[in-house]
């Protein structure tokens, strides 16, 4: 049929299944948005910040598995985004990202609100268009939604002219894809699954290591099941949070920079790493020489550059992880549970040591604290968003997941401000679950114009501030690494977060006590509208334990132990 | 570790569509590759185009090179030589005072002749494996050469 480019827009959205856009009209997009207008396929949520709009996509994409869209104009439209880009593609999110452009008879002229759009998002994105003429635009966005979706997936942007959206061409979505440069590998290499399991059932003090591609590839059932044939303990990434439920007997804790002693012993003494779906960073490794030195490793990951990028991997296998542990599991049966006993009670010992915990030892509420009540009380029936900083490792150690895409949180990229939009799009995509943004009282602040977008679309998230009046990460490390120094960390000045909320239309409270804090909860929880509980919390409290950038992850600093009374 | 730095050459079949060749550069840059010298045409009756890229790294960063390639969508294969042909071309200008044979026996020598005589200048050409060509530069120093244009490497596996 032969329609305009900006119709054709909306037609591939529809073919693709997309109820949400989140998005912020300007100039160059106007003709999208004027076909938005007219349709009633999907809905568009007007976020008040075009970072905001992708962060939301984001969230929206991690809680329902499906690609998030969002849309924006071009020149300072477009710059904004560019964060939001960043922090998906760090994260492997699936999102299209749709900009508008000037015209292209302006393109190159320094046009108003132009900007070499493309050649921004190259190095944050999986892959990007530039539309120049309208009859592309079919197969450009029928690939931009496979390819982001597929292999290991990440950002797609599509940047679209204003003249190509107003062009009138044929339009044909039901193109078949011509991909001939990209064929993800999906299926593992049964040969080297099957010396991989021989080694696990070789191997004395075998660990899993769970990764987000697990949460990506809808594989955590499955990876559940080969954790408990094989009874080999695992520890998660911070991305894997809810990969194994946090009751599980096998699961030691999150590894890393702030994972649990047990979990980073466990790496530290295993003979073979197991590596699903997870990439060896930094912030995992530690002092990459010391990481895991007696071990072979297994490294299961779809994308090819991952692995031996790092960590030389002695059983690379190139796959999806579903597939690759379905495999596994079908071989499974060669490996002996009983025989890891000693191994799983070593692993006690290690926790029963330096257990991950806190003191409640000042008058203040302690963060931890809060994190573990809002486990208690809302458990499974919440999903946990977080901005960055303490109260987001504190989150990652303290909740009590019990299920993949209960918990979203910037990882990669660590973007502040990603948590309140992002929440709104985990609420928008399971509306019938508590959303639930953790966020500090410095992160809170670099997306708080949501609450406008949160009251108008009723997105009711409820954002817990722990309040230390710091920028507490930087002051963590401040005080332990530059002498307690505390430059430009002190946040002793804020706003009434309280009236912040109110003067939006949502609510607020400030909670002392925990008592207070259980009410709020509990009034925010009934009354079903947007709202700041900010808690005043400890303020010098440090997230432990912690493993120092560059050090070993056996060389932990350690919550120090109280005599108890 | 052996030869930590040493030279390579990679070359790679790209869709030839607009910005691919950023795509390229930009990932190299990105994450701290050396580009050396970067070829690129179009292949014969194709939509693809092919680079040769030449650069220098360790083992592992060369594998990490070719595989952060291949996760580019526009590429199609990835050649890591070790047993290959390889030839450069330079163009170099001398001054129509010098010794006009002695330079036009040197190019021979290095598979090259004088492609074009001037009022004022000679330019001279020659097409080499590329040590060769350093070489040649070397020994027409003294022949006081204007200009000199490499062509980077092109190369083909055995």
């Amino acid at each position: 049929m032969q329609i305009s480019g900006a119709q054709m827009v909306i037609e591939a959205l529809i073919a693709e299944g997309v109820d949400t856009v989140f998005g912020y009209p300007g100039g160059a997009i106007m003709n999208v948005y004027d076909e938005i207008y007219k349709q009633t396929n999907f809905k568009h949520i007007l976020t008040r910040h075009e970072q905001a709009a992708v962060h939301a996509a984001e969230g929206y994409s991690k809680a329902s598995g499906k690609v998030g869209v969002a849309m924006i104009t071009s020149g300072p439209g477009f710059t904004n985004a560019v964060t939001g880009l960043a922090d998906a593609y760090m994260d492997s999110i699936p999102l299209v990202v749709i900009s508008g452009q000037v015209p292209m008879s302006l393109i190159g002229t320094d046009a108003f609100q132009e900007i070499d759009a493309v050649g921004i998002s190259r190095s944050c994105t999986k892959h990007n268009y530039l539309v120049t003429d309208a009859k592309d635009l079919a197969r450009v966005l029928k690939e931009a939604f496979y390819i982001a979706a597929s292999g290991r997936p990440g950002p797609v942007h599509v940047d679209i002219p204003k003249d190509v959206t107003a062009q009138i061409a044929e339009f044909d979505y039901s193109v078949e894809l011509d991909l001939e440069t990209y064929k993800p590998h999906t299926k593992g290499n049964p040969r080297q699954i099957k010396k991989a399991m021989e080694a696990i059932a070789k191997a004395r003090r075998p660990l899993f290591y769970l990764g987000g591609g697990i949460v990506n590839s809808n594989a955590a059932y499955e990876v559940r099941e080969l954790v408990h044939k094989t009874g080999i303990p695992a520890v998660e990434t911070f991305m894997a949070r809810g990969v194994l439920s946090h009751d599980d007997e096998l699961l030691i804790s999150m590894l890393g920079m702030h994972g649990s002693y047990a979990a980073n012993m466990a790496m530290s003494e295993t003979d073979l790493v197991i590596g699903l779906g997870a990439r060896f960073d930094d912030r995992v490794t530690g002092k990459i020489s010391e990481f895991a030195k007696n071990a072979g490793v297994i490294h299961v990951d779809i994308d090819p550059a991952s692995i031996s990028k790092l960590v030389i991997a002695d059983y690379p296998i190139v796959g999806d992880v579903k597939n690759v542990v379905n495999e596994m599991l079908e071989q499974s049966g060669m490996v002996n549970p009983a025989k890891y006993s000693s191994w799983r009670e070593t692993i006690r010992n290690f926790d029963e040591l330096h257990p991950l915990t806190y003191h409640e030892d000042t008058d203040r509420l302690k963060p931890q604290w809060v994190i573990q009540r809002v486990g208690e009380l809302l458990g499974d029936s919440a999903n946990i968003s977080t901005d960055v900083g303490q109260h987001q490792m504190w989150a990652a150690q303290f909740y009590p997941f019990t299920r993949p895409r209960q918990w979203i949180s910037s990882g990669g990229l660590g973007t502040m401000g990603f948590g309140f939009p992002a929440a709104m799009g985990v609420k928008v995509a399971s509306p019938e679950k508590i959303s639930i943004n953790f966020t500090g009282d410095g992160s809170i602040l670099m997306n708080c114009q949501e609450l406008m977008t949160a009251v108008e679309k009723k997105v009711p998230v409820i954002n817990i501030i722990l309040n230390n009046n710091y920028l507490g990460m930087v002051r963590q490390w401040q005080t332990l690494f530059y002498d307690k120094r505390h430059s430009e960390t002190d946040l002793s000045v804020q706003p009434d977060f309280v009236k912040l909320a109110e003067a939006f239309g949502g609510i607020g409270y400030r909670v002392t006590t925990k008592a207070e804090f259980d009410a709020a909860l509990k009034e925010s929880v009934e009354k079903n509208i947007v709202s700041f509980i900010d808690v005043v919390v400890e303020r010098l409290e440090n997230v432990m334990p912690m493993v120092p950038a560059g050090g070993s992850l056996f060389n932990m600093m350690l919550l120090e132990k109280k005599e108890k009374k | 570790m052996q030869d930590e730095n040493a030279r390579r050459v990679i070359s790679v079949i790209v869709v030839n569509e607009a910005s691919v060749l950023s795509r390229i550069t930009d990932l190299f840059s990105g994450r701290g590759y050396n580009i050396t010298s970067l070829t690129v045409a179009p292949i014969p009756d194709s939509r693809y185009s092919r680079l040769t890229i030449v650069t220098s790294g360790s083992i592992r960063v060369i594998e990490q090179i070719t595989k952060q390639l291949h996760k580019l969508i526009p590429v199609l294969k990835v050649y890591e030589h070790a047993d290959l042909v390889e030839k450069e071309m330079a163009l170099i200008k001398f001054p129509i005072s010098e010794n006009i044979t002695d330079i036009a026996t040197l190019c021979a020598a290095y598979n090259g002749k004088i492609v074009n005589v001037g009022d004022n200048i000679i330019i001279a050409m020659v097409a080499d494996e590329p040590k060769r060509v350093d070489n040649f530069l070397k020994i027409i120093n003294k022949y006081n050469p204007k200009e000199i244009v490499r062509s980077g490497a092109v190369a083909l596996e055995r």
